[in-house]
C-alpha cells in the first residue's frame, strides 16, 4: 500500500474500516466505533446505519454517505459530516443531530420552549434540573407534536452550551 | 433598449409579459422530504402563526405570505428550502428513482441538487459539480442544512468532466441547469438586465453547448438529460438542444410540463432550428406568475 493510503491526506476522503483490526491509517475510528458510538452514547440503533459508508477528510472529521465510491477519492464533499473523533470526547455534528436525532433514546434533553429558542440562538443556559449524564446531549424541543432535535449540546457544572453552528444560529420565536 | 424587447414577437401577451416581468417573486419554499412530509411543515408554519398557500401543481411547493423562511422552525430545521417555483421543473422533468446515479452538472447553490436527492429518497448517488469554490461552499452549507446524505461534490469544468474517481462508466440521468444570461429571473435581480450584452449570450451559449454535450456523452444509452436555462434567448436555448440533437447521440423527448407553457420556437432571427425542438417548453413570466424559464428533456439513443 502506498504512503498516500496510509496517511490522512486532507484533500481525500478515505473509508473507514470495518474494524480497528483492519486499520492501515494511524488512529482512524472505524466504523463498527463510529456505529457503537451512536448506540452507547444516544441508543441509536446501529440498523439505523446499515445502508451508509463512512469515511474521514482530515484528521478526525467523519462524513457519512448513503452510497459506496472507491476509496481514497479525491472530490469536495462525500455526503454529509456526521461526527469529529479527533479529541476524547467525539461529538456528533449539528447535521448529523438533525438528520439522525430523532432515532436517540438516551442522552436527549427536552427543552421548553424559551430554552429551545435560547439554544437556537447559540447562547449557553443554566440547566441544573438536568440529572443526566455529562458531556454531550442532543438537545430537543416539541414541534408539530413530535420531539424535534435542535441541536448538540455540551452539559458541564449545571450549564448547557449550545454547539449550534453560527451559520445555523437563528433568532427563533418561542412557541 | 431593453433587452426583453427583443423577446416580445415571441410572446402572445406583451402587456402582460412586461408587466409581469416588473413585478416582485411570490416567495416560495419546498418542503424537503428527506426530513418531513409536507404536512408536518404546514403544521409547523401554523404552529408558528406564519401564513402560506399550497401550490396547486406540486404538494411540496408552498408560497409564503412574508417574504423569506429564515427565521422560522421547520426552516431552521432543514423542513424547507427557498426555492423559486418555477426552478423545481428540471428535477420534475428528470424523474430521478431512488438507487440511480444522477449527475447535476451545474450544481451550485444546490436548490435543484437537493430537490433531487430528496427525489431519490436520499439514496444512491447525486454528483453535483460546480467549477466555482465559493458556490460550491454554498451548495455543501444547503446540503447539510437539509440532511443530504447521498451527494458527492465535484470542482471541475463541466465541458470535460470526468467519472474517473467514481469508479463506473455512466450516469443514468443528468441535468445541466447551465449558467446563462439569466434574463428571466429580473423579477429577482432587477439589475439583471444592467449588464446584457449579445456578446455575453453568445459566449454563454458556448459554454452551454460543451456543458449539454459531455452530459449526453456521460448518460447511459436510454438514459435521460434535462436541459433548463433562466433566460428568453433561443440562442441559448433551442439553439443549444439543435447543437446536440445534430452533433451527440440522443433525441427531444416529450413530457407533461405541469406549468403552464408554450413550444420551444423553431425560427429566431436568421436562423431556424429542427423542429424537434417543439416539445421543449418556454414559459413566460407572466404565464403562472413565476420566473422566466427554459426546459428540454432528451434520451440518449446511443
Amino acid at each position: 500500500m502506498s504512503d498516500e493510503l496510509k496517511s490522512n491526506v486532507g484533500q481525500q476522503f478515505g473509508r473507514l474500516p470495518a474494524t480497528p483490526a483492519d486499520r492501515e491509517v494511524e488512529s482512524r475510528a472505524s466504523r463498527k466505533e463510529v456505529i457503537e458510538f451512536f448506540d452507547e452514547r444516544f441508543g441509536i440503533e446501529p440498523t439505523v446505519f446499515e445502508a451508509f459508508t463512512f469515511w474521514e477528510k482530515g484528521k478526525g472529521k467523519i462524513w457519512i454517505f448513503a452510497d459506496d465510491v472507491p476509496t481514497p477519492i479525491r472530490i469536495e464533499g462525500l455526503g454529509m459530516t456526521v461526527l469529529r473523533t479527533r479529541q476524547e470526547h467525539w461529538k456528533p455534528t449539528h447535521s448529523a443531530v438533525q438528520r439522525f436525532g430523532h432515532h436517540a433514546s438516551k442522552n436527549v434533553v427536552d427543552l421548553s420552549a424559551e430554552e429551545a429558542a435560547r439554544f437556537a440562538r447559540g447562547k449557553d443556559q443554566e440547566l441544573p434540573e438536568w440529572d443526566g449524564d455529562w458531556g454531550y446531549l442532543i438537545a430537543t424541543h416539541e414541534l408539530a407534536g413530535d420531539r424535534v432535535p435542535v441541536g448538540v449540546g455540551l452539559y458541564l457544572y449545571d450549564e448547557l452550551r449550545s454547539t449550534v453552528p453560527k451559520g445555523n444560529q437563528e433568532s427563533m420565536t418561542v412557541l | 433598449m431593453n433587452p426583453l424587447e427583443r423577446y416580445a414577437p415571441l410572446v402572445d401577451d406583451r402587456e402582460a409579459f412586461f408587466a409581469a416581468c416588473e413585478r416582485p417573486l411570490p416567495s416560495v419554499v419546498r418542503v424537503n422530504t428527506i426530513n418531513a412530509t409536507p404536512e408536518r411543515a404546514k403544521r409547523a408554519l401554523d404552529e408558528e402563526g406564519l401564513g402560506y398557500e399550497d401550490v396547486e401543481w406540486n404538494p411540496q411547493l408552498l408560497r409564503l405570505d412574508e417574504r423569506g423562511p429564515g427565521t422560522s422552525w421547520p426552516y431552521f430545521h432543514g423542513w424547507l428550502h427557498g426555492q423559486e417555483e418555477v426552478s423545481a421543473l428540471p428535477a420534475i422533468a428528470l424523474d430521478p428513482q431512488p438507487g440511480e446515479k444522477v449527475w447535476d452538472s451545474c450544481a451550485a447553490p444546490g436548490s435543484k441538487t437537493t430537490q433531487l436527492s430528496a427525489m431519490m429518497d436520499d439514496t444512491g448517488i447525486v454528483v453535483g459539480n460546480d467549477n466555482n469554490l465559493g458556490r460550491l461552499s454554498a451548495l455543501r452549507h444547503n446540503a447539510e442544512r437539509l440532511g443530504v446524505t447521498n451527494l458527492a461534490v465535484t470542482k471541475q469544468d463541466g465541458r470535460n468532466f470526468s467519472l474517473k474517481p467514481f469508479g463506473f462508466d455512466a450516469f443514468d440521468r443528468a441535468i445541466v441547469d447551465a449558467p446563462c444570461s439569466c434574463e428571466g429571473t429580473i423579477r429577482k435581480n432587477p439589475d439583471t438586465l444592467d449588464q446584457w450584452t449579445l456578446n455575453h449570450v453568445h459566449s454563454v451559449a458556448a459554454i452551454q453547448k460543451g456543458i449539454l454535450s459531455r452530459a449526453i456523452q456521460a448518460t447511459r444509452p436510454g438514459g435521460t438529460v434535462v436541459y433548463s436555462t433562466c433566460t428568453f434567448a433561443p440562442e441559448e436555448n433551442e439553439a443549444v438542444v439543435d447543437h446536440v440533437l445534430e452533433t451527440e447521440d440522443c433525441d427531444v423527448v416529450a413530457f407533461d410540463c405541469p406549468l403552464e407553457s408554450v413550444s420551444g420556437v423553431t425560427e429566431w432571427e436568421d436562423e431556424t432550428y429542427d423542429d424537434r425542438v417543439e416539445k421543449t417548453h418556454r414559459i413566460y413570466p407572466h404565464l403562472n406568475d413565476t420566473g422566466g424559464f427554459y426546459c428540454a428533456k432528451l434520451e440518449v439513443t446511443a
